[in-house]
């Protein structure tokens, strides 16, 4: 049970996706204007990520690793090539049923993420918890985990900034900077403030 | 057509840069901007996969229901991303080994996915070919700027090629150890962000 706990833990502050491998930049920066939106689009993550992360390691292990077709007589079958087509194919199927779901009993959620609910398809943050858990060879148990763990890291920092943001709307920046300039600065020292993290062991 | 099609090429890459102005596909810009060959490789995958996955969404644009329509969208961008990660590991096996996961992940580059959503799946074939070459320089204009700054100042060298001297090798430039930092990249787009809009105020948001 305590090696579970560690693997959220560890990929909720340690391994943050979005602010210490910089991943699902594009949806982080752009909804991240207000505590409300922030909040749904956090919590999508988070559910797409427990139901593909898993998904995937079922995938992974069954289908795709060499010699995983085993159990259907094709011991010397080796179809990891086809790796990067097939998760993103359960990916998309995952978001485009959450959009119809979500457009059918939560219309008002719908509208506030707009066109970035499809973009969490290519959301980077949730390809790349499916490529480290292919690349840490996580089990089924694990994969859970870390679905959990790594989408709830994005849930905390898209959250986090959400806030900062509505305090800047306060401040008074050059011109230019306003805005998505001033974003990027923030999470920059968000990032930084996260590596502070990154010698810690559980 | 030739006037618009040259119009549809400068203003990605300057008015609406995917990166700066439309806060598309930023994540692989941090992770290879440390150096310019990786950058450099980086652009020209994009440039072409982007091109290639519009103009192939915009010719079977009018046969695609749009409730598959993502679907549809990512396994192309997928096919022609598989194919660049095959040709990089034939011929530049050590730079498709330096550049790793983030090949891959050119498939999520919200690039390709937005251009396909916004614009080839109401254009023609060959505007939205030219559109997607012109997003993808957009993103190469981004990405070798701030590849150029992190490279210079944090390595002392262009393209390898040794331009400062680094104390450590008993030159006389200290280097800049957060320019080596992915951290450091936010900064660098803040400030080109900072620049584009500067020159061009009607992009500034409202407050």
């Amino acid at each position: 049970m305590e090696h579970y706990l560690n693997i959220i833990i560890r990929s909720i502050f340690i391994e943050n996706l979005p602010l210490s491998f910089f991943l699902g930049m594009c949806t982080f920066i752009a909804i991240s204007r207000q505590v409300k939106a922030a909040v749904g689009l956090g919590t999508a993550v988070l559910f797409i990520q427990t139901v593909t992360v898993p998904l995937n390691n079922l995938i992974y292990v069954y289908l795709l690793k060499p010699g995983a077709l085993a159990w259907a007589g094709q011991p010397g079958l080796d179809l990891s090539f086809l790796g990067l087509l097939t998760y993103i194919a359960i990916i998309a199927a995952v978001v485009q049923i959450l959009e119809m779901v979500l457009d059918r009993f939560l219309p008002a959620l719908y509208n506030t993420l707009g066109i970035f609910l499809p973009l969490l398809t290519v959301n980077c943050a949730i390809f790349g918890g499916t490529l480290f858990m292919v690349e840490r060879d996580y089990t089924f148990a694990e994969s859970v985990a870390y679905g959990i763990g790594s989408g709830g890291g994005f849930f905390l920092a898209v959250v986090a900034l959400a806030g900062i943001r509505e305090r800047l709307e306060y401040a008074d920046p050059p011109a230019g900077l306003r805005g998505l300039g001033l974003t990027f600065i923030t999470v920059g020292l968000m990032a930084l403030a996260f590596m502070g993290l990154a010698g810690m062991e559980m | 057509m030739a006037e618009s099609n040259l119009q549809l090429l400068t203003s990605s890459i300057f008015k609406r840069n995917p990166i700066a102005l439309l806060v598309l596909g930023i994540c692989s810009s941090l992770a290879v901007t440390g150096q310019m060959i990786t950058a450099l490789v980086m652009s020209i995958c994009v440039t072409l996969v982007t091109a290639f996955s519009s103009m192939t969404i915009s010719l079977v644009r009018h046969h695609i229901p749009s409730s598959v329509r993502i679907g549809l969208q990512i396994i192309v961008a997928a096919t022609l991303v598989i194919l660049v990660d095959q040709v990089l590991k034939a011929f530049f096996f050590g730079l498709s080994k330096q550049l790793s996961i983030y090949v891959g992940l050119i498939i999520t580059n919200c690039i390709l996915l937005g251009r396909a959503e916004g614009f080839a799946m109401s254009n023609p074939p060959i505007p939205s070919f030219i559109d997607g070459i012109a997003n993808g320089l957009g993103y190469g204009f981004v990405l070798m700027s701030v590849a150029f700054v992190r490279e210079l100042l944090g390595s002392g060298t262009l393209f390898g090629v040794v331009i400062l001297p680094l104390t450590t090798d008993g030159g006389w430039y200290p280097r800049n150890g957060m320019l080596v930092l992915p951290v450091c990249a936010f900064f660098l787009i803040a400030l080109i962000i900072w620049i584009l809009r500067t020159a061009d105020p009607s992009q500034q948001e409202k407050e």
